[in-house]
């Protein structure tokens, strides 16, 4: 149950996940009134932005960590316990580093995703330029504007970050490898 | 030093009910797989919860579900060998042998890994990682890794099942070394009878979650007292049976009746004869001695197995009552022989078992 509302909007389209976040921190939402109180307004700020980044991509990110958890080996971590180590040396000294090429997977994973965030972004923190306008927004509106220098210019800073990002965790993750087989010291 | 487990655990259609006692003694756990061994393991070591029971070493508690004691796997420190052995892949060899010792002065650490990397032969592997160490050194660190701790009671499962047969040998030799050295309990789960003969002083045998027998490795393997026993041990001739008198039991699907050395006591049950154990009769001797017709054979790399047939003429190469295993250099003589040929079940051989 809990496994299914944190990956929901893996599923759901950006905006319905979207106006689902509106609904909630929106002027008339509990969370929205609540921040009211303190005459903080977050939508059409780019905290809004963030929350819907960070909504949309959670799913990756849980999914793909979990998944790397669950990889490991139970007799690894039933041999550190019966060598009398704690569940929290266990934790920090053999689950954290094992499951570690995994977790930064889903960090790049779900960077990516928030990059390229559109739908649930637009509808809960608008597209004011210079303030809440994000790369794929700006991309959007060039080019139905017509302006297809601004476009291309986007186009390709976001291709540079995308590709940089890639490019070092592939290499990160064969360091790791390497580590790993010994090799890299 | 002494450790008691009287101990149940139900499961979907299976319940482990064990009561066992020992003392400093290395017990084989024999058993097919699904018998419960690794279980019995994991409860004394603390990563399974007993339902109900008691497992006590000594003056310490372990387990005592009327209490309602449940000490945790790492206060009870056992050794535990992992079939896979379980490495940290990501640290070196004296990273995993020192994991246990976090709480020794960073010297004595050192000191104590190099002592254990002596004696396990490990000396120049310290800074390795584990996938660059053979199936054999792997075995050696985990070992090294589990001893470092010092535990009262070390836990092997299937300790030598991912090793070739020749490196296999090589490190039961080992571990029966080490084992000497160590003074505490162990417990070595395997399936192979050969391993267990060779390790243990002592034979658990499970079946279906409980002990079905108990006792020294050689009373075990001549006289098994069930059938299971009598499998799990590498009986080939198992036949029902039914007494006739103290020493003597009839045998119908063989058509003969054998003498026994040891007393029968129930009126049905089965008779065992091992397949190494059967002779060739001498002359003149006539109690057990039948004649028999050779319905196959199968050769292995030092002995031949026989199929043979009591009574009468076999029809096909799959109408057989017994199997006679001979050394390869024993095959030349039968050879000469004419069929029947007369074969003696020596009555001390012979047992009687229950199902």
């Amino acid at each position: 149950m809990l496994d299914g509302i944190l990956t929901l909007p893996l599923v759901l389209p950006p905006t319905v996940a979207g106006f689902a976040i509106l609904l909630l921190i929106g002027k008339h939402g509990p969370v929205g009134q609540f921040l009211n109180l303190f005459g903080v307004n977050i939508i059409f700020s780019w905290y809004a932005a963030v929350i819907a980044s960070v909504v949309v991509a959670f799913p990756l990110m849980y999914k793909t960590s979990k998944a790397a958890f669950e990889q490991i080996d139970p007799n690894i971590l039933n041999a550190a316990r019966t060598l009398g180590v704690s569940e929290w040396k266990l934790f920090r000294r053999i689950t954290v580093p094992m499951a570690w090429p995994g977790i930064a997977a889903a960090t790049t994973l779900s960077f990516a995703r928030s990059l390229g965030e559109f739908g649930a972004t637009l509808m809960v923190a608008g597209s004011i330029p210079g303030k809440t306008q994000t790369i794929p927004v700006a991309i959007y509106f060039a080019t139905s504007a017509g302006d297809m220098t601004t476009a291309l210019i986007w186009v390709l800073i976001i291709f540079a970050i995308s590709l940089t990002v890639m490019v070092s965790t592939n290499y990160w993750d064969s360091y790791q490898q390497k580590i790993k087989l010994g090799t890299g010291k | 030093m002494g450790l008691t487990i009287d101990i149940e655990r139900k499961l979907p259609g299976f319940k482990l009910k064990i009561n066992l006692s020992c003392g400093q003694e290395i017990i084989g756990i024999l058993g097919a797989s699904g018998s419960g061994k690794s279980m019995l393991l994991n409860c004394i070591a603390g990563l399974i919860k007993p339902d109900k029971g008691k497992i006590i070493l000594d003056d310490t508690v372990f387990f005592d579900s009327e209490n309602k004691v449940n000490i945790s796997p790492q206060a009870r420190k056992t050794g535990y060998l992992f079939q896979n052995y379980a490495m940290f892949p990501h640290l070196t060899v004296n990273e995993n042998i020192a994991f246990g010792l976090e709480k020794l002065p960073k010297a004595e650490q050192r000191s104590r890994v190099s002592e254990l990397l002596a004696s396990f032969h490990l000396a120049d592997m310290g800074k390795r990682y584990p996938s660059q160490l053979s199936g054999g050194q792997q075995q050696r660190v985990a070992l090294a890794r589990a001893m470092a701790v010092n535990p009262q009671i070390m836990l092997l499962d299937e300790a030598f099942s991912a090793l070739d047969a020749h490196l296999k040998m090589h490190m039961i030799k080992e571990m029966i070394e080490s084992l000497k050295k160590f003074q505490g309990i162990t417990f070595f789960v395997t399936h192979s009878i050969e391993e267990a003969y060779r390790l243990c002083n002592r034979i658990v045998f499970l079946n279906n979650g409980s002990v079905e027998a108990l006792g020294s490795k050689e009373e075990l393997f001549r006289r098994p007292a069930t059938v299971e026993a009598a499998k799990v041990t590498g009986c080939k001739n198992i036949a029902a049976a039914v007494r006739k008198s103290e020493h003597s039991a009839e045998i119908p699907d063989w058509g003969i009746r054998v003498a026994t050395a040891t007393r029968i006591e129930k009126t049905e049950g089965f008779i065992g004869i091992r397949a190494n154990n059967i002779k060739l009769a001498a002359a003149g001797l006539q109690e057990n001695c039948y004649p028999a017709w050779i319905a196959d054979e199968s050769d292995a790399p030092f002995s031949t197995t026989l199929y043979l047939k009591i009574g009468s003429a076999p029809i096909r190469s799959d109408d057989f009552h017994i199997q006679w295993e001979i050394p390869k250099d024993k095959k030349a003589e039968l050879r000469d022989l004419t069929q029947p040929v007369r074969v003696y079940l020596d009555p001390n051989d012979v047992f009687f078992m229950i199902e």
